[in-house]
């Protein structure tokens, strides 16, 4: 069975790097032929660097416009940042400092995202707006990240697993040494949801990741008047 | 269809997000291109037997071309945060009016011919196969979409429905779909020189007439040149300008502007027109195209400086895309930006001291000023962000005593469309006109009854136009809408005399 799982794990990982790294590459080739930041815009790339740092971190756009949709979809990615920081832990021995400091904030940012999870679910369901544009897959995705989210935090707080067992195993990945999984449901449901959600990532709407910093609404800057844009595409009618 | 009968939606006091009602708006088709509009663009004349294909591969080429369309197609999370921000929606209540409801006509079949999750699993992600009903859901609602970027400023990825019904207009056309009235005007344009088909006698003839209005009423002959060359300043402007009210108030604005300030400046027959509906259909061949009558009547004519007057996709399109599609424009004056705003020259002018005002001449009004999308949400002005709202506000209080801003959030980026804005204001679309001011005009008749403002003045050809059309509709009176210049015009003193000799019509026989 733990062998079930590494390979698991090594065709999730392989589908997301690939993937992802795809659809970078994708991304970054497609040209942006014309100037089309939103405005007002930063003037300098440095004022680019802080819009795209605000929106990332902050989600400044949403927060414009709606307060209830920030807070449940921040308190969701910030739990989970945190939450995966501290998961770095189970892979690399021994544990460096920052990852130690963060443990004891990064077990309760469980929370904080089924919090904003279950937030952003009632209002998928609630809102006629939003219930209007959302296809199986948009409720789909939520109840995986809310189970991924529920089983972990039931490890760490109610019926904890062989978690040292568990390091063994992953950290066994880098040198082929693999030991074993232990075999609680709770953990395997959790590890089956995570590795799926590695696997569908590059090819859903989780593409949001990459895509905000090639958004050109975003990461252009405003000085079309002082320096001439030009795409390759663009320049064969410069030449007839 | 048009002058079907429809109500104009009540006034609130503030913006309310409306229950969604399916399909209020899926009668509306605007008039479909002749086969010469279209051929006249390079598009095929009648819709094309393989229209499946020719519309995926369309699809396909645009977003291997264009960043923002392929990076939007897929970034969607479906959060909602722009469901309630587009002025259409809020008018009609329905969903394919939301900004994300408009974009998921085209991304459900991006997914099921592009994405792996929609070739093989196409129910669970909403991916549906292009069909005549989607051709002709798409034909309805991206002619319903202003592409004015207001649901962009509030999505967390800067998803802009803009690029997305620009888009979805170039498929449209490439299968022989277009728009009667975008393409009958563009074809103008590349013809004629301007979107209403003005010859250039008749400009000629409308500026000698504003040579006399100017003449009889203040005594001095301010000049509006045509063609002149070796003037210092190209002024390109909407054709609009040249008759209709209140845009030529505008005109005579600028004109008393360069007079006052001693600069030299033409108009030009075969530029003479601003505007630019080569965005609208998102065509960047088309765009370029209209662009270079630009260039040319700038080489041609041997000015210094580009000025644009009061146009607002114009504006986005001269300072955001001029330079890319037309330039480099090594040859003009590089002390100048390249094109310079007309109330960016203004507001120069009034800084430098050489524009003298009396204000009280405007005293029989109380302004407010409306952002026009494609100026405050694309564009800029001046040197820092946000110029594009300050300067012309400057330059309104420098002219009138009475100044009240609207509610904060239906100005500056947040600026609400006039409803009329990216190739839709046209009469077969005046149901959708009228419902989609609705945010525009609540926000209007409040400044009004808590402020006492009387007028809304506005730097955009086609927000006037709209505003002079659906006024009337919610009870209020088609002259409220002003120029900008037209407040210039009403307050500037005139101290640069002329000798009668420069008159016009001096020397000529007075019995004809």
């Amino acid at each position: 069975m733990s062998s079930v799982y590494a390979l698991l794990f090594i065709v999730a990982t392989i589908v997301l790097v690939i993937g992802l790294a795809r659809k970078i590459v994708q991304y970054a080739k497609t040209p942006a032929p014309l100037k089309i930041p939103t405005t007002p815009a930063p003037v300098t790339q440095t004022g680019v660097v802080f819009r795209l740092f605000r929106e990332v971190v902050l989600f400044e756009s949403l927060f414009k416009s709606t307060k209830w949709t920030w807070i449940f979809s921040w308190l969701f990615h910030m739990g989970l940042f945190l939450v995966l920081l501290r998961h770095v832990r189970y892979f690399i021995d021994p544990v460096w400092l920052p990852i130690q400091l963060i443990q004891p904030f990064g077990k309760y940012a469980a929370f904080a995202m089924v919090a904003g999870l279950a937030g952003l679910l009632v209002r998928r369901i609630f809102v006629d707006r939003v219930r209007y544009i959302s296809a199986p897959s948009d409720y789909l995705w939520l109840l995986i990240l809310l189970m991924i989210g529920m089983s972990g935090a039931m490890m760490t707080f109610v019926i904890h697993t062989d978690v040292v067992a568990v390091k063994q195993f992953f950290t066994g990945f880098w040198t082929f040494s693999g030991g074993e999984l232990p075999m609680d449901p709770i953990l395997l449901i959790h590890l089956t949801l995570v590795a799926v959600l590695m696997i569908l990532l590059p090819f859903s709407k989780l593409l949001h990741i990459p895509g905000v910093f090639f958004s050109p609404t975003r990461n252009q800057v405003d000085n079309p008047r002082e320096r001439r844009h030009l795409v390759e595409w663009a320049r064969k009618f410069e030449e007839s | 269809m048009a002058g079907a009968e429809f109500e104009t939606p009540e006034l609130s006091e503030h913006i309310e997000v409306p229950e969604l009602v399916e399909g209020t708006m899926e009668h509306i088709t605007c008039f479909v291109a002749k086969p010469n509009h279209q051929e006249d663009l390079g598009f095929p004349g009648e819709k094309v037997e393989n229209w499946k294909e020719v519309a995926i591969d369309k699809m396909g080429d645009l977003l291997s071309r264009y960043r923002s369309f392929q990076v939007f197609m897929d970034a969607c999370v479906k959060c909602g945060s722009c469901t309630d921000k587009c002025h259409y929606f809020l008018g009609t209540q329905d969903p394919k009016n939301m900004p994300v409801g408009r974009q998921d006509l085209l991304r459900k079949v991006y997914r099921r011919y592009f994405t792996f999750a929609g070739k093989y699993f196409p129910k669970l992600v909403g991916a549906v196969d292009l069909s005549e009903e989607i051709i002709d859901d798409w034909y309805s609602y991206f002619h319903q979409c202003s592409q004015c970027r207001r649901c962009s400023v509030f999505c967390p990825y800067g998803i802009d429905t803009a690029e997305i019904s620009m888009a979805a207009r170039e498929i449209l056309d490439s299968i022989g779909v277009g728009q009667k009235y975008c393409n009958e005007i563009i074809g103008k344009v590349h013809k004629i020189g301007n979107n209403l088909g003005l010859p250039g006698p008749a400009i000629a003839d409308t500026l000698e007439g504003l040579e006399e209005d100017v003449w009889d009423e203040d005594e001095v002959a301010v000049k509006y040149p045509l063609d002149v060359k070796g003037a210092d300043i190209l002024l390109v402007t909407p054709s609009a300008d040249f008759f209709a009210e209140p845009h030529v108030d505008g005109l005579i604005g600028y004109g008393k502007v360069f007079h006052e300030a001693g600069v030299s400046w033409t108009l030009s027959t075969t530029a003479s027109e601003a505007g630019n509906f080569g965005m609208f259909i998102g065509s960047y061949e088309n765009m370029r195209r209209v662009s270079l009558r630009i260039r040319e009547a700038a080489l041609e004519l041997g000015v210094k400086r580009i000025v644009f007057g009061e146009c607002g996709h114009a504006w986005r399109i001269a300072y955001s895309f001029l330079n890319t599609l037309a330039g480099p424009f090594d040859f003009l004056d590089p002390d100048y930006p390249v094109p310079q705003h007309i109330c960016e020259f203004t507001l120069n002018e009034i800084e430098k001291g050489t524009l003298e005002f009396d204000k009280s001449e405007n005293d029989d009004m109380s302004i407010t000023f409306h952002d026009s999308c494609n100026v405050a949400r694309a564009s800029r002005m001046g040197d820092t962000p946000g110029g594009q709202f300050e300067i012309p506000r400057k330059v309104i209080k420098a002219v009138v005593n009475n100044y009240h801003d609207m509610e904060w959030d239906t100005i500056h980026e947040r600026t609400f469309c006039c409803g009329g804005g990216g190739g839709l204001l046209t009469d077969d679309l005046m149901e959708v006109r009228v419902k989609g001011a609705k945010p525009r005009m609540s926000a209007f008749k409040n400044v009004m009854e808590e402020k006492g403002v009387t007028h809304l003045a506005a730097i955009c050809a086609i927000c006037k136009s709209q505003f002079t059309k659906v006024l009337p509709y919610y009870g209020m009176d088609m002259f409220q809408i002003v120029s900008v210049h037209q407040l210039v015009s009403n307050a500037i003193v005139l101290n640069r005399k002329t000798p009668p000799e420069e008159a016009p019509g001096y020397g000529e026989d007075d019995d004809e």
